[in-house]
């Protein structure tokens, strides 16, 4: 069982090897977002040090969203989903698989990024260490809820305006959890709480959502 | 082996077929035959899982497939209308991640063996997108000779696209698993020459008015 999980992942990285746009411009689209933000709002130092980990969180939430469009698509297009589907492994680990390989190509270089970009906004290191460890908490729920999205509006017309609408509600209380943290962080306080709250969400997520998107991909390939 | 009992299906405002109801044992390959439009395709897709039926149910081994899903998804293989090939990977890249995929143990050896039996091993190295659509078929198809412990085949058009040493080919591996113990399910518009006895269905006449 766990071989066909990771098979699934090895099959995602190993297509994304082949298509790197893919991965990078959805790092490029996070990059752009982040440095958009002292364009708007001016240079001022302590403005941008304050709204650095909102900023960084959204643009995180944006590249996700935008990450999801291609998560089951290509596999439906091409029929790759079908043959997933009557493979004899439960679909649910097919799916937490492709889940595992999307957090690997978005999450995990996004809370890389972030670092970067705490220290451009000259953030503290305590509350940088926080903003790392936030999103490295709450991007896999990212990846779980938005796949849960990406499944239910796969084939459909204008799909990928859709799963915007659908997903980004479903992404505030990661968002505010994940700022939160930040905030008492910055403030001096234990961020410890917010943090397991963000890792509690991604652990529920893990174990409800492939279920939820197993039953939505059916739907979908009807 | 697989059991269809009382399949209605309707696909938009129309009925395609009602209380259709058919047997395929081991040995046996059913040919569905029909104009477009039948539910040829849909009656596959109802028989793989893929589609549920608007009432009816298809058993395998007794069992409704809904319930033991897993189980018969690795007796089964389905070669439909789409590849469900990677333009991106390699041909023999494509057949090790199905298998890898499908939890079928399949070595470099076997993939390399696959891919001779349907005569394109000189390709197994190129990209499937710089392909023929023949020879994407072809690597589609490759899954039937490497998928062996699969009891039943349920084919989607399997000759479209095929040259006639390609119908050959997969004549030749339709014959050895139904003489090996297995059943075939298929479509096809082409004047089929069977290398073992079939059974027909004809949809047209299965047609609700």
């Amino acid at each position: 069982m766990i071989r066909a999980l990771l098979a699934v992942v090895n099959r995602d990285l190993l297509l994304a090897r082949r298509q790197r746009g893919d991965v990078v411009n959805v790092l490029l689209f996070f990059i752009i977002v982040i440095t958009m933000f002292p364009l708007g709002v001016g240079p001022d130092k302590d403005t941008l040090r304050l709204i650095a980990p909102g900023i960084v969180w959204v643009a995180a939430l944006l590249a996700a969203i935008l990450s999801l469009g291609r998560l089951f698509a290509l596999d439906y297009a091409d029929g790759t989903l079908e043959q997933i589907m009557l493979s004899g492994q439960p679909l649910s680990l097919a799916v937490l698989g492709k889940i595992t390989a999307h957090w690997l190509m978005t999450g995990a270089p996004i809370t890389v990024l972030s670092a970067a970009a705490a220290i451009v906004f000259d953030m503290a290191p305590g509350p940088t260490a926080t903003l790392v460890a936030s999103l490295l908490l709450g991007t896999p729920s990212l990846s779980l809820v938005g796949a849960v999205g990406a499944a239910l509006t796969l084939g459909l017309r204008g799909a990928g305006v859709l799963v915007t609408l659908l997903v980004l509600p479903l992404y505030v209380p990661v968002l505010i959890f994940g700022a939160l943290a930040v905030d008492r962080s910055v403030g001096g306080l234990s961020a410890a709480p917010w943090l397991m709250v963000l890792g509690a969400l991604s652990l529920g997520a893990a174990a409800l959502a492939p279920w939820a998107i197993g039953a939505a991909l059916r739907v979908s390939v009807e | 082996m697989l059991e269809a009992v009382e399949l209605q299906c309707e696909r938009g405002h129309r009925r395609l077929f009602d209380r259709l109801s058919f047997r395929v044992d081991a040995r046996q390959c059913l040919h569905i035959a029909g104009d477009n439009g039948a539910g040829k395709t849909s009656l596959l897709r109802i028989l793989c899982g893929l589609l549920s039926p608007s009432s009816g149910e298809v058993r395998w081994h007794g069992r409704p497939i809904g319930r033991v899903r897993d189980e018969y998804g690795a007796d089964l293989m389905y070669v439909g209308h789409l590849s469900g090939v990677k333009d991106d990977l390699t041909a023999a890249e494509n057949l090790r991640v199905w298998a890898a995929m499908a939890a079928l143990g399949a070595g470099a050896q076997d993939v390399a063996q696959a891919l001779r039996v349907l005569a394109i091993e000189r390709f197994a190295q190129w990209p499937a997108g710089q392909l023929s659509q023949g020879q994407k078929r072809r690597i589609g198809l490759a899954r039937l000779a490497l998928a062996g412990q699969a009891r039943i085949w349920i084919l989607d058009e399997p000759f479209n696209a095929l040259d006639p040493r390609g119908v050959a080919i997969l004549n030749q591996l339709i014959e050895r698993h139904v003489n090996g113990g297995g059943a075939v399910v298929l479509t096809t518009h082409q004047a089929w020459e069977a290398p073992v006895p079939v059974v027909k269905l004809d949809l047209n006449a299965q047609a609700a008015p």
